[in-house]
């Protein structure tokens, strides 16, 4: 067994704009910090390999797949999951059109969304496809999920 | 003494309508939030062990030694358990399945040892350390393989298994069960029938794939309870299942439920729970949690059954059905479950929605190397459908008559009867040829041209029908209870699952609709506890607004009466005089003059404080009526009250270079008895459409010749993604079912049932080869076009 | 969840880091460099790799950038392949990178780590050998560059101790007409059956494969035959592929039969566009 050093190493990152310090294992992975360490488990598991999208969050105001991220990668990043949005027009756009139904994809959906409106605020059906597919939803067709998107990004 | 005061209403009460209304889930806000506590949602919690599954790196094998010493020595491991361990065998109908291999593995994937740790990398790390030693033996990797005389044996004691439902396991083969249809006279059906085919259809095992991987807790308190928090669809099944195989009284094991991440069925079975509990035993009841990864979710919990099928169909000249031979060999894998009870079920709707006299069927569930299968959304529909599809486009072709046509002129109808020779009527059947010719209306059928070619690409439409009862124990049942608040509000008491489907917030509709209020006005939490709330089979087969549904309106129909007989005494009436509306009980006769809920919810208090009556609580129940288990030697017997049929199509534009296809247009009308939330019906049609169409379209475990899966992540295999959908067209049939509330069908499966058959047939007209195998890979098509020049 | 530990270290400096690496080498750590970690992260988690240590270059000024430098495109090892494509100074390569596993994945996965992964594709590489690039490659004995012909020959040979710094791309070949195809087995996201980018220079059409051997290649002999006009293209493309450097892979993304049928034809569409180009 290869267990060189489990010493553990301090972070600091912004997560919701508040400045938050902890020690982790360099080998920890930063969905299961979010969720265990801070208790915000609005960002899911779903395949902790990056096929999934269910645990996407902004970092730096960018999606991200936080299974596919070491813990100690976010020093000094700035973080944000669901539970740091606030009043956001895609949380209200989503649960307008219904566009999830078991609701476990659906923060991963909505922080996709939130993150490709901080790059085009206005996009276009080939770059929110490109963008979405990222995310796997299995209970909806997408078509709810296509209603909502084309709702936010076309301008009003 | 002032009794009843006038409502200010004078035109009456106007008599509100919540069914057929589309109001948004009452968790919608949780969910979009993310504030929804899913199940593992709290495993960060301080002093909460982990456990971890180690998984047989063989699909046949014996299993000579296990050594886990190397794993105990990683600081942090506080136990691991082995099938020695828990020498108890489990599994409904047929208890084939140690929890954790014992003495052999049969899949690989299958549990070999399971390990507890103070935290869960730990366990992980424990778990990459137990070192098996395996004699190696043949393996069987196709239900047709397993069928051979001479197929290596899967299980030595088949005859041994103890049996809880009826089922017919042939000891001394890989046949874990077999149903037999036995229908009007063959020799006579085909002497009528002036054209035959045959036709072998294959769909192969895939997975659920909910994105929530399963999870399980449980905790064994010093007083002897047993707490289990699972991602379930059946936690009254657990309740009754750790009893059972642990000798713990039923009250003392407590199953709570949160909202579910997608299940599909695949959250039916008991699996994870027997694990957590020995995991929690083994040290000394603390709490654990097991959570699978997502490879292992795919390849050691139980996956989607596979089926081989055999039909052969006649039909007159005219084309009318004479006889149908079928044989289905179910891929249930190394364990039974409920692939033997899929394919009981696959042998009662075997014809598919058609009229067919004569019907000769054997539908086995056969014992492969291969994970183990439970339900899937469909239960063994999906598969047999496609197979009597593909054949019911075959033998239109053959007589030469349009596909629709076809299945309409067969349509199976009223006074007609089932392979189980069930008589059918308007109300256990619903109206098939309505829904062909709403489709064909739909598609505008008559001006398609069937295959449409405009340079190397072919634009084709498939069609199909689908029928589906429902296959319950036949004691199958629910509870309801409605509890009214000193606000006028009511508590919702039931044990249906929120897996997504939205079954919590149409039942609030069907409570609001009885006893005219407004939704809102109700309240249901979306978390289900066995200790204090009613009982419910489990939250499968489309039954949950059916049975909860008919538990609840006795409910309400019990507090309604309570609510008259109150307000009598305080508007000096009889209970006959009154009815119930908008938050209150009235007159019939004189509206405005009525008493608001809200004063006689915990009983009534007279001014000077004499209080009459109580809380007005609801009690009302429901099981399964006159269902009856089928006879073994002919399968006669009512399997289910009511068929809900429905006719899809789909539209593909095939490129003939590459065969690679888009997937244009799929469209389905089903008869839904009655809709009850449009948007949420809407909503479980095009998701299990979509649900179909990635299956048929990609979706199967890929084998080795050892027997090991080669694709356990989403990484190779392969989900619909955003951007690939059809266009979606649903209509809806309203035909009432009379015994269902408000005359509901179940619609939950049904719009996933035929997609693979109008995916097949229309890639089939389009490729101009037979495609007969999923999954419906551009290489398949390929393949097939390759083989046949 | 990855069920071992490691150390990490974060070097501010190219000499920085082959230090440490050799340093933690010599400790018996069996370190690895880091850019976007995608791959590490997903080897680790099923214990397919057990590296003692992780030296993370995302703080080396020079990995980071990206921009014209004396008629050079200079692109760092750790630039993510989504700012690649975004600011696009080789659309063939913005392109490539595109079809590389999915838009929030590939804010991520970063061109070196793409090009040094293990995973049979490493797609970015392709543009560059047809670019004829060249390499910045750091080891303890200093930063040498060297073409990318001599060091990419199925994968980075990189020495003991060596990254990739940067790769330099002659502009020249930044705006020539190309093409670029990913066919996959189904779906928009995923590996390749087959993954073609070529470019027209001189007359001549370039091409470079990946997905169909276990490596990603540009041949001479291939492209040699591929613009043998005066052979009809069906013979042409019959040649190109008994001329491939490997045995064609068979796996679940597909079969090799059906991966060498899918060759063809994205061969012949390569010439169809880019003849006419």
């Amino acid at each position: 067994m290869s267990s060189y050093n489990s010493a553990l190493y301090p972070v600091e990152m912004e997560i919701n704009s508040e400045v938050q310090t902890i020690r982790i294992r360099a080998a920890d992975i930063l969905l299961y910090t979010l969720r265990d360490k801070f208790g915000l488990t609005g960002s899911k598991s779903g395949c902790d390999n990056g096929d999934c999208g269910s645990c996407t969050i902004l970092v730096n105001r960018q999606p991200m797949k936080s299974c596919l991220m070491l813990t100690i990668e976010a020093d000094g990043k700035q973080i944000t999951t669901i539970e740091g949005l606030m009043n956001s027009q895609v949380q209200n756009i989503f649960a307008q059109h219904q566009a999830f139904q078991c609701g476990y994809c659906t923060p991963g959906f909505i922080m996709n969304c939130e993150g490709l409106r901080n790059v085009h605020p206005i996009a276009d059906e080939e770059t929110i496809r490109v963008w979405l597919e990222s995310n796997i939803c299995r209970c909806t067709s997408y078509e709810e999920i296509h209603h909502a998107v084309k709702d936010i990004f076309t301008p009003k | 003494m002032i009794v009843a005061r006038s409502l200010g209403n004078k035109e009456g009460v106007k008599i509100r309508q919540s069914i057929g209304k589309s109001i948004p889930r009452k968790e919608t806000w949780e969910k979009v939030t993310g504030t929804t506590k899913y199940i593992n949602d709290t495993s960060g919690e301080p002093g909460l062990l982990h456990a971890k599954i180690a998984i047989s790196q063989h699909a046949h094998a014996k299993i000579k030694s296990i050594d886990s010493s190397d794993a105990m020595k990683i600081q942090g491991v506080k136990a691991i358990i082995t099938g020695q361990n828990a020498p108890i065998l489990t599994g409904s109908p047929l208890a084939d399945r140690p929890p954790i291999a014992i003495d052999k593995v049969r899949y690989y994937g299958e549990p070999i040892a399971l390990i507890v740790a103070e935290q869960e990398y730990i366990a992980e790390m424990a778990a990459l350390q137990i070192k098996v030693e395996y004699e190696l033996l043949p393996v069987v990797l196709s239900p047709s393989d397993a069928l051979q005389k001479n197929a290596p044996l899967i299980h030595e004691h088949l005859a041994e298994y103890k049996r809880h439902e009826d089922v017919y396991p042939e000891p001394g083969t890989n046949i874990a069960n077999r149903t037999k249809i036995r229908k009007g006279n063959m020799e006579e059906g085909w002497k009528n029938s002036d054209h035959t085919i045959e036709v072998e259809v294959t769909s192969p095992q895939s997975d659920h794939a909910a994105i929530e991987m399963r999870c399980c807790s449980a905790q064994v308190l010093p007083d002897g309870r047993v707490i289990i928090h699972s991602a379930s669809q059946s936690p009254f099944v657990i309740r009754r299942a750790i009893s059972q195989s642990f000798q713990i009284p039923l009250h003392k094991v407590i199953v709570h439920t949160p909202m579910v991440g997608g299940s599909f069925g695949g959250k039916s079975a008991i699996q994870m729970e027997f694990l957590a509990f020995l995991a929690s035993r083994a040290v000394g009841g603390r709490a654990v949690n097991l959570v699978n990864s997502r490879e292992v979710d795919m390849i050691s919990s139980p996956v989607h059954i596979g089926l081989h099928a055999k039909i052969k169909l006649g039909c007159s000249l005219e084309g009318k059905m004479m006889a149908a031979e079928i044989l289905h060999l179910y891929d249930g894998g190394a364990y039974s479950d409920r692939g033997a009870v899929m394919s009981r079920s696959g042998a009662v709707d075997c014809t598919g929605p058609y009229r067919i006299d004569n019907v000769h069927c054997d539908s086995l569930c056969m014992y492969t190397n291969k994970p183990y299968s439970t339900s899937f959304r469909g239960f063994g529909h999906p598969e047999l459908t496609l197979a009597i599809e593909r054949a019911m486009d075959l033998l239109a072709t053959r007589v030469g008559m349009d596909p629709l046509e076809f299945r309409f002129f067969n349509a199976i109808g009223p006074g007609d009867t089932t392979p189980t020779q069930t008589l059918l009527d308007r109300s256990n059947l619903g109206d098939l040829p309505m829904c062909i010719a709403k489709l064909k209306t739909l598609i505008h059928w008559d001006e398609l041209s069937l295959r449409e070619t405009k340079g190397h690409l072919i634009k084709a439409t498939g069609v199909c029908c689908f029928w589906k009862n429902s296959n319950t124990p036949t004691d199958a049942g629910a509870g309801a209870a409605i509890l009214f608040n000193p606000d006028g509000s009511v508590n919702l008491l039931c044990g249906a699952v929120e897996i997504g489907q939205g079954t919590r917030t149409a039942l609030t509709q069907l409570l609001a609709e009885r006893l005219r209020m407004e939704e809102r006005m109700i309240n249901i939490t979306m978390e289900v506890n066995t200790e204090t709330d009613p009982y419910q089979w489990k939250t499968v087969a489309s039954r949950s607004t059916f049975l909860v549904g008919n538990a609840l309106l006795n409910a309400a129909d019990d507090a309604i009466v309570q609510l008259k007989n109150i307000a009598a005494i305080v508007l000096q009436c009889s209970p006959e005089e009154l009815d119930v509306g908008n938050g209150k009980v009235f007159i019939i006769d004189r509206p405005a003059v009525g008493i608001e809920i809200e004063k006689i919810a915990y009983g009534y208090k007279y001014p000077n404080g004499n209080t009459i009556g109580g809380q007005i609580i609801g009690r009302g129940s429901y099981a399964m009526r006159n269902l009856t288990l089928l006879d073994p030697e002919t399968g006669e017997g009512n399997p289910g009250p009511e068929w809900t049929v429905g006719a899809q199509a789909v539209e593909v534009e095939l490129n003939t270079r590459e065969y690679t296809y888009k997937i244009i247009k799929a469209v389905t009308v089903i008869d839904a008895g009655k809709v009850i939330n449009p948007q949420f019906a809407r909503s479980q049609i095009t998701g299990a459409m979509s649900m179909g169409l990635s299956f048929a379209s990609r979706e199967a475990f890929i084998f080795n010749d050892k027997g090991a899966i080669l694709n356990p992540q989403f990484r190779t295999y392969k989900l619909i993604r955003y951007g690939e959908q059809p266009e979606y067209f649903v209509d809806f049939v309203e035909t009432p079912h009379v015994e269902a509330p408000f005359g509901l069908r179940g619609i939950g499966e049904h719009g996933l049932i035929g997609m693979p058959a109008a995916l097949a047939n229309s890639l089939s007209i389009a490729a101009g080869v037979e495609l007969n195998h999923l999954p419906l890979t551009p290489e398949m098509i390929w393949r097939t076009i390759y083989d046949s020049v | 969840m990855i069920p071992f530990d490691f150390e990490y270290y974060k070097p501010s400096s190219v000499h920085m880091a082959v230090e440490l690496f050799q340093l933690l080498q010599n400790q018996g750590k069996k370190p690895v460099y880091y850019a976007g970690g995608t791959e590490i992260i997903t080897w680790a988690r099923t214990n397919s790799i057990q590296p003692g240590a992780v030296i993370n270059l995302n703080s080396i000024p020079e990995c980071s950038v990206m921009g014209i430098q004396k008629d050079k495109l200079v692109i760092g090892a750790c630039v993510t392949l989504s700012a690649l494509s975004e600011a696009n100074p080789f659309p063939l390569l913005s392109q490539t990178a595109q079809g590389v596993a999915d838009q929030t994945a590939r804010n991520k996965i970063t061109l070196g780590g793409n090009i040094c992964g293990k995973i049979y594709y490493r797609e970015a590489v392709l543009p560059l050998l047809l670019a004829n690039s060249r390499m910045i490659i750091a080891g303890i004995h200093g930063i040498r560059e060297v073409s990318i012909h001599q060091v990419f020959l199925q994968q980075l040979r990189l020495e003991n101790g060596e990254f990739l710094v940067q790769t330099f791309t002659d502009q020249y070949y930044l705006s020539l007409p190309f093409v670029h195809y990913k066919k996959r087995q189904i779906g928009n996201v995923g590996y390749p059956l087959v993954t073609v980018a070529a470019l027209k220079q001189d007359n001549q059409i370039h091409t470079a494969y990946s997905g169909v051997c276990s490596f990603p290649f540009r041949s001479i002999e291939i492209d040699q035959v591929l613009n043998s006009s005066s052979i009809p293209l069906a013979a042409r493309i019959e040649q190109a592929i008994s001329k491939l450097p490997g045995s064609i892979i068979h796996n679940t993304e597909g079969s090799a039969p059906y991966r060498k049928f899918v060759l063809k034809q994205t061969m012949a569409d390569t010439i169809h566009i880019l003849e006419r180009r």
